[in-house]
């Protein structure tokens, strides 16, 4: 195994290392890293097809940045990507071709990037003449399983807002008979892609879920609870207008939209860009990117969410320490109460008002 | 007359599809196609305006941020708002790195692979290769040993039978010039650009908490806070960590991809006299150097504003947006009147496929034949990019662009003609990185000299509220993308979205047909063209690549709006 990845140019520690990582971000114990090292510089590399629909590319760039460099290098090398529209060297004719050679093998990984239109038959959405319906369907044939990236595949995302021109919806609205994983966010972060691979190559099973088809190990927490900024929510200091001193000391954006206590990601413990940052930590709140609805149901992003429920400590920040945050917030909250489904029904019935 | 077909053109952004008759082993006529829309004009309709950047940025996920910058100066222009100096010197920053950042991967990740075949790397010798490499640059990774490792590293793989992004493509093509120990060196930086690349946009997280997609833009100013004796917001340790990726950043600009550039531009000279397209460019300007409104003053953009027409860099005119229109005479949607133009600001659009039915194997090229509608200055069609800007800043007098520009040509030993030419656009690309690498250490001293005067302000914050805002107002937003000229038009009613439209650099680039007839710019820029062998349609490729491509970007969908009053 050592000779075979020191030819890949990757030395034993650094591949160690980023075992170790991956270990970390699924919460294995230690002794499963020997494992996750044993699954990964194994024979045969597992043919992916990563396509492509109504995309930005946001999710494959940020593929691209996958963190820990030496890292990234492994998995390029643990995965036999055969079919990616922006990286490939193949076109036209011979890039299909690559496609269909790897799906008739079968057993390989789907990667979709991109909401899917339904609307007009799917004429929204063409590639090599055929449309993304069209092509989904045939690539998951025979497939081990499918992970959506980002939140355009996982729930329809961006075309999918209202007035949704297009019909748009992620891969669990049209693909049964194959596992589907949901990675969404916007982008994806690359940590969770590789995560997600390695759990699969390693223990030949898929992550547990939750309801929404998301891996618990990244999602089942909210950005809220793991927030650096969490022990300001709770001592009431808020940000109360951009560049001004709360903000400059790292106090707490809920009142500037932080949609962070609806939210379920793991963006506070990983960060993104090899941990360097994220955009809590970059002074803007939370968007809630990761969450089915996102767009609707998480914006205006600057008025801050009506109520935030759970423990005592939130029972709202207007009645938390600092008399002032009562009456600085008072203009902006609304009736509306606050958790995300009851939300989206007021939100439909705002919309009925509006039509 | 057969045509050529490439569906999917791979190794851009988005779903495009080229068609083209070749007679006689020439390229005839050509047509540009984008098959993928998602309507998110539509969709901006009735939101709250200081939302619309956070949408526009998911246009495109690749020089991510760029549709940022234009939707808030879109409604920053609407309503009036004078950016505080520090927001305008972050935007700049990250807007530079993003430059220089996308530049290196678009050359040795989606356009390299058109010159260089990894295949003849194998036959490479890597003490000549280290010879070669030496030649051209002092970049530290030179050594006979470090060749010699990459190629056995690349025959492993080429061994394992699993070509994955490599295989199927045109390799062993007559085509492709390169002796194997260049295509051996090119392969190697390909793999340290991928390495490169992640490293340095580091800066955008620390500016805008990740990338893609930063998360920081604000109607007004910027979400960062700034503060160096603050351990939350930015200060003299994300200054010094900025410099430091600035530094690494400048140096493979000017160690690697220069040197790499001008040593594989003299085995392909012929491109400098192929691909040439319209010969009329426009340029936005971007980077403004000064903290006023009035962006048309000469020496307020760092890269100037202008029109160049009929190759005459001679004069350059100046921009008036009033003068943009779009045709839908050859797009999938309707007008009133099809034959007619219409300004974005009384954008008239309904959406109308009425191509063939997939699965299709062509397009009716005589119809509406793609989702991209046909963008025209005065009436002309126009190429807008780095070869554009390049152009317009050569032609404006600009000093550094002046002095790479034609240490440039010399260096190839040819004359300002050779620009007009696909090579010429690959070269202006890089030229442009150069240029943009050698601001962003000047530009990060400036911000923190500016903080160190005790500047704290990061946002405008007077208009903020919509209550603060007219009843109605209209804006123009403007950004040049490493891909060229954007344009964002927005009319804000009762502090809501009433209309929003986009303009894009690809809109521009691969427009199909207008009224008249005139094509693209990629359209004009294959015609003529020899194609060696049609079934490997390779030259298309070197062309339409030259011009980075963004179709995601290009195809929107307008929504009737009104007229402008």
């Amino acid at each position: 195994m050592l000779a075979a990845l020191e030819r890949k140019g990757i030395s034993r520690r650094d591949f160690l290392k980023f075992c170790g990582v991956i270990g970390a971000v699924l919460a294995v114990p230690a002794e499963g890293i020997g494992r996750i090292a044993e699954a990964l510089a194994s024979v045969r590399r597992p043919s992916v097809v990563w396509l492509e629909f109504q995309d930005c590319a946001g999710c494959s760039e940020s593929f691209l940045r996958a963190s820990r460099p030496t890292a990234a290098e492994i998995v390029l090398d643990v995965l036999s990507v055969d079919y990616h529209e922006t990286i490939m060297a193949a076109a036209g004719r011979q890039a299909e071709e690559a496609k269909e050679a790897a799906i008739k093998t079968g057993g390989h990984l789907v990667i979709v990037e991109g909401s899917i239109p339904t609307k007009e038959n799917g004429l929204y959405c063409c590639v090599g003449g055929r449309t993304a319906m069209e092509l989904l369907s045939e690539a998951a044939k025979g497939a081990a399983a499918i992970i959506a990236v980002g939140s355009c595949a996982s729930f329809g995302g961006l075309a999918a807002a209202k007035p949704d021109p297009t019909g748009a919806v992620g891969v669990r609205d049209l693909v049964k008979g194959v596992p589907v994983i949901n990675l969404p966010g916007c982008p994806v972060n690359a940590v969770n892609i590789t995560a997600t691979v390695v759990h699969y190559l390693t223990y030949a099973s898929l992550p547990k879920l939750d309801e929404y088809g998301r891996p618990l190990f990244a999602y089942g927490k909210r950005v809220h609870d793991n927030c650096e900024r969490r022990a300001h929510f709770d001592a009431g200091q808020f940000v109360e207008a951009w560049g001004d001193e709360g903000h400059r000391k790292g106090w707490c954006l809920y009142k500037m939209g932080c949609k962070g206590p609806e939210c379920y990601s793991n963006c506070p413990t990983v960060r993104w860009n090899e941990g360097t940052n994220w955009p809590v930590g970059a002074g803007h709140g939370c968007i809630g990117c990761t969450q089915p609805g996102f767009w609707d149901a998480m914006t205006p992003f600057y008025r801050r969410l009506p109520n935030v429920p759970g423990f005592s400590v939130e029972s709202g920040a207007d009645k938390i320490g600092i008399g002032l945050a009562a009456a600085a917030a008072a203009g902006v909250v609304t009736h509306v109460v606050g958790t995300a489904v009851r939300r989206n029904k007021a939100k439909a019935e705002e919309n009925k008002d509006n039509s | 007359m057969p045509k050529i077909v490439i569906d999917p053109v791979t190794r851009i952004e988005g779903h495009l599809r080229v068609e083209a008759e070749v007679s006689g082993g020439k390229i005839g006529e050509a047509w540009s196609s984008g098959t993928m829309f998602r309507g998110i004009e539509t969709i901006l309709k009735g939101r709250d305006p200081r939302d619309a950047w956070v949408f526009t940025q998911r246009i495109c996920g690749v020089c991510t941020t760029v549709h940022a910058i234009t939707s808030v100066r879109a409604v920053e222009d609407a309503l009036g708002v004078q950016i505080p100096p520090n927001a305008r010197m972050i935007r700049n920053i990250i807007e530079a790195i993003q430059y220089v950042q996308d530049h290196v991967i678009h050359f040795y990740h989606l356009h390299a692979l058109d010159w260089v075949d990894i295949v003849s790397a194998l036959d490479a010798d890597p003490d000549k290769t280290s010879r070669l490499a030496q030649s051209v640059s002092d970049w530290p990774k030179s050594s006979a040993t470090y060749f010699k490792g990459i190629k056995e590293r690349v025959a492993a793989f080429v061994k394992s039978g699993q070509l994955g992004p490599f295989a199927n493509a045109y390799w062993g093509h007559p085509a492709y010039k390169l002796p194997p120990e260049a295509d051996l060196m090119a392969v190697a930086h390909y793999l340290e650009a991928l390495e490169w690349q992640r490293e340095v946009i580091k800066a955008h997280a620390i500016l805008g908490g990740k990338n893609p997609h930063l998360q920081t833009y604000l109607v007004g100013g910027m979400a960062g806070a700034a503060d160096p004796n603050s351990q939350a917001a930015l200060n003299a340790d994300s200054i010094a960590n900025l410099k430091g990726l600035f530094a690494k950043a400048k140096e493979f600009v000017d160690k690697v991809y220069l040197p790499d550039v001008l040593a594989v531009a003299p085995f392909y000279l012929e491109w400098a006299g192929i691909g040439e397209g319209l010969g009329n460019f426009l340029s936005y300007g971007d980077f403004p150097l000064t903290d006023t409104r009035d962006n048309d003053n000469p020496g307020n953009l760092f890269l100037p504003r202008g029109v160049i027409l009929n190759r005459d860099l001679g004069k350059v005119h100046p921009v008036d947006q009033e003068k943009i229109n779009e045709y839908v005479t050859h797009s999938w949607y309707s007008y009133q009147d099809d034959g007619k133009p219409m300004h974005p600001w009384q954008g008239e659009t309904k959406p109308k496929y009425t191509g063939p039915n997939p699965p299709y194997e062509s397009l009716d090229t005589k119809g509406k034949y793609s989702w991209l509608k046909a963008p025209r200055y005065d009436d002309k069609a126009v190429e807008v990019g780095p070869l554009a800007r390049m152009l317009v800043a050569y032609a404006s007098g600009h000093e550094r662009v002046k002095y790479w520009v034609d240490a440039a040509l010399s260096k190839l030993g040819v004359g300002p003609a050779a620009l007009f030419s696909t090579l010429g656009r690959t070269a202006a690309r890089c030229i442009e990185t150069v240029v943009m690498a050698e601001q962003l250490i000047p530009w990060t001293d400036e911000l923190a000299v500016n903080l160190g005067k005790g500047d704290l302000r990061i946002h405008e914050q007077k208009h903020w509220e919509p209550s603060t805002w007219p009843a109605e107002a209209e804006g123009w937003g403007w950004t040049e993308a490493p891909r060229g000229a954007l344009g964002h038009w927005i009319r804000i009613k009762n502090g809501q979205i009433e209309n929003y439209q986009c303009i894009v650099p690809t809109t521009w680039n691969a427009s199909p047909r207008d009224a008249g007839g005139q094509p693209g710019a990629y359209e004009a820029a294959l015609k003529g063209t020899e194609v060696a062998d049609p079934d490997k349609p390779l030259e298309i490729l070197r062309t339409i690549h030259s011009f980075d491509p963004c179709i995601a970007c290009a195809v929107h969908l307008l929504e009737p709006g009104r007229r402008k009053q």
